[in-house]
């Protein structure tokens, strides 16, 4: 059905998907404000934006449910964004101020190419991720591109030359680097179970989920394949989810932005549409992180621990469609992502901000002692386990 | 294709190095370096260690030039006053620069490189990474982690205040 | 007075690691998110006004439907922020309600000065002037903001009266006792 496709040349095909992939990407971020604005209206006992709605569409029914929820107020934000004067501050360096949020989508951006997002059946019954690159570096190339990240917020602080901006950025690249160091040693133990002794050797995140899509075998040994990763690895999870927090400037870490001391942070003086693009760079980043999180510890595209993709089609009789199959896998992780997406904007609206000198203490004192810790209880238990 | 796509690399990568040197404005000289830093991890890819590459980009572009913006920032550092060149250095620079193309043309016409095995297509795996390190360069990676290790002690000691630990110094 | 050192008691360690108060509020915000919502859509719903509200100041009737405002001007002398202007004019002889007097000619509230704090209201001998239940007044120009008579008396209406004070003075005027 789709062998038309697939006879595209290769440079024709990639920038296609690429583009397919950030046409959904970019309006996910853009839900996931809408989110945001929703769901802290109603933890805070308000309505939320339910106003809006396009004079054309308000004569369809059903359409009211929508405006309740507040789905035209995206494209009133859209278009504001896009259309109200953008000004440029006089005493800012222009070249850095400009390039500051161009910066901040690259990497938002290009990270989601290495995560797999769904998969399906091919033929032969084996499951083929889907994804942009499947490249056998996997987290590293997304711990690598997501950490260039820093810049733009750094640029756009020291190009703003203003006070606030500035304190925010540099507040900002002593966070993220502080949390990248215990987010990268959390993950460790992950690939350690996932590369068995004589193995190639991968960081791959389809291999982390394939080690998470065992079926059940009574109570043996073989059946732990089936457990999610947070089942087994609890303190690896907290602390890349803690980690994840940080390194996304979420609430209770959001230093660079910290509006009560900070103004704004490092996007004080921005405005319009370059400030709407630190506001998607950062929904993606939460995205991708929620997606990275949800393959490493929660199972991927599996519905139930000991219920993985393939079989749960072979249950539903469609394993033979790789595209409903493949639909259903996007579906699932999909699902989870938003379910951790709505984790976040929980957490964010109830915890209040750490201080400056918490987080850095939560940072190097506490989380990276307990993720070294964790690496060194993980490799002594493969070491003795799987001789 | 890969040809083009080096020279491409290599002239940004040439490029940036020279911006490193030649900016006025210390934060533009580091953002050259990271830039640089993207070109040297192209070059990397296009040699199929994909690996490299990364980590190149994840440790020096990520963390280390970040870092470099940040001593910046929190200095405010200046460009500072550019010294005219001197006789001695003209002398120094002319005489770096003829070693170098001594070398690196010694090197093209004369060294006789072991025959390097058929790479994968897919380059090398993470395995033959590890193996390498932990056996043949085991010694190296060690003594270089220790010279970093006693560089920062060292900063510790000069740039922190021990009251009451005088003997420390 | 003796200062007593009270010290603080030592945080335990699940108290340290912040976790059990972090799933506290967590549990606290979802509670609230699944809550009704606490506002009010305004323009559909209203609120309720409780008695006694000081709402804009309104000009009334007597059930009668005479003006009951004699334009003494009291209350434009009281007011604090002189958003009140009363031009004062006589009543036509032939009207029933001639000894009255007088009644306004010209009667304006600026509502971009009044500062609702009702005594108007309270100084009013006739008691012809009335902080009512209207609390949301808008307008396009500074001229729209000012109520004249007219509005004063459309916002305002009738109010009921116990006293009917000028007709019992006409009635004890045509007993022969003026005063």
């Amino acid at each position: 059905m789709f062998d038309f496709y697939f006879n595209f040349p290769l440079w024709f095909r990639l920038p296609l998907q690429g583009l397919a992939v950030i046409l959904v990407l970019f309006p996910l971020a853009a839900a996931c404000s809408m989110a945001e604005r929703k769901i802290s209206a109603w933890i805070q006992g308000r309505p939320g934006p339910n106003r809006t709605i396009a004079p054309i569409l308000a004569w369809i029914p059903g359409m009211g449910v929508l405006q309740r929820l507040g789905i035209f107020q995206l494209a009133a934000d859209g278009g504001k964004f896009t259309f109200k004067e953008d000004g440029v501050p006089g005493h800012v360096n222009k070249f850095y101020f400009i390039l500051a949020p161009i910066l901040a989508m690259i990497p938002a951006l290009t990270t989601v190419a290495v995560v797999p997002f769904g998969a399906y059946l091919d033929s032969a019954g084996k499951l083929v991720p889907i994804m942009l690159a499947n490249v056998d570096v996997g987290l590293l190339a997304v711990f690598a591109v997501s950490s260039l990240g820093v810049y733009s917020v750094i640029l756009a602080g020291w190009a703003s030359n203003s006070k606030y901006p500035f304190l925010g950025s540099v507040r900002a690249s002593a966070q993220l680097i502080s949390y990248e160091l215990s987010m990268t040693l959390s993950v460790l133990p992950v690939f350690l179970l996932v590369n068995a002794p004589g193995g190639h050797g991968t960081l791959s995140l389809v291999d982390v989920v394939a080690m998470q899509s065992g079926g059940w075998h009574g109570f043996t040994a073989q059946s732990w394949h089936g457990l999610w990763g947070v089942c087994y690895l609890p303190l690896s999870a907290f602390i890349f989810l803690v980690a994840l927090f940080a390194e996304t400037n979420r609430q209770p870490f959001d230093m660079p932005e910290s509006e009560a001391d900070l103004v704004g942070g490092f996007h004080t003086e921005y405005g319009a549409f370059k400030w709407s693009l630190f506001f998607v760079a950062e929904y993606c980043h939460m995205i991708v992180g929620s997606g990275i999180f949800c393959l490493l510890f929660l199972g991927g595209w599996n519905l139930l621990p000991w219920l993985p993709l393939a079989k749960l089609a072979g249950l539903l009789g469609i394993a033979a469609s790789p595209l409903l199959t493949g639909g259903l896998g996007i579906v699932i992780f999909l699902g989870k992502v938003a379910a951790f997406i709505f984790f976040f904007m929980w957490v964010r609206w109830t915890l209040p901000r750490f201080r400056y000198d918490q987080v850095m203490k939560i940072g190097w004192q506490r989380l990276l002692p307990l993720a070294i810790a964790n690496l060194i209880f993980y490799l002594l238990a493969i070491a003795l386990t799987q001789k | 294709m890969t040809d083009l796509l080096f020279n491409l690399f290599a002239v940004f990568t040439v490029a940036c190095a020279a911006g490193v040197v030649l900016c006025r404005n210390t934060v533009a000289s580091a953002l050259s370096l990271l830039l640089c830093l993207i070109g040297v991890a192209g070059l990397f890819a296009l040699l199929n260690a994909v690996l490299l590459a990364v980590l190149l980009v994840f440790v020096y572009a990520g963390a280390v030039v970040a870092l470099f913006l940040f001593i910046i920032m929190l200095l405010d550092v200046q460009g500072g006053e550019r010294l005219p060149f001197k006789g001695a250095t003209l002398a120094s620079g002319v005489l770096a620069v003829g070693l170098l193309a001594t070398g690196v043309l010694s090197l093209a016409t004369h060294a006789r490189l072991p025959a390097v095995a058929a790479a994968s297509p897919a380059g090398s795996t993470l395995r033959d990474y590890a193996e390498l390190l932990f056996t043949q360069y085991m010694l190296p990676v060690q003594v270089v982690g220790f010279l970093l290790l006693a560089a920062m002690l060292g900063v510790i000691v000069l740039s922190k205040k021990f009251a009451g630990l005088e003997d420390i110094k | 007075m003796a200062v007593i050192q009270v010290s603080r008691k030592p945080l335990t360690f699940a108290e340290r690691t912040y976790l059990p108060q972090i799933v506290g509020g967590l549990k606290t915000t979802l509670k609230h998110f699944f809550a009704p919502n606490d506002t009010m859509e305004y323009p559909e719903q209203r609120p309720a006004i409780p008695p006694g509200y000081r709402g804009v100041p309104t000009l009334v009737y007597d059930p009668h439907g005479r003006e009951k405002c004699v334009s003494c001007q009291l209350c434009e002398f009281v007011c604090p922020p002189k958003a009140i202007r009363i031009t004062p004019g006589a009543i036509n002889p032939d009207d029933p309600t001639a000894h009255v007097e007088k009644r306004p000619q010209e009667f304006e509230i600026d509502m971009l000065r009044c500062i609702y704090c009702g005594l108007c209201q309270e100084v009013c001998p006739e008691e012809a002037i009335w902080l009512q239940n209207q609390y949301s007044t808008t307008g396009l120009s500074r001229a729209e903001m000012v109520n004249d008579k007219q509005k004063l008396y459309e916002l305002g209406g009738t109010l009921p009266d116990e006293h009917f004070k000028w007709d019992k003075k006409k009635a004890a005027e045509g007993g022969g006792h003026a005063h």
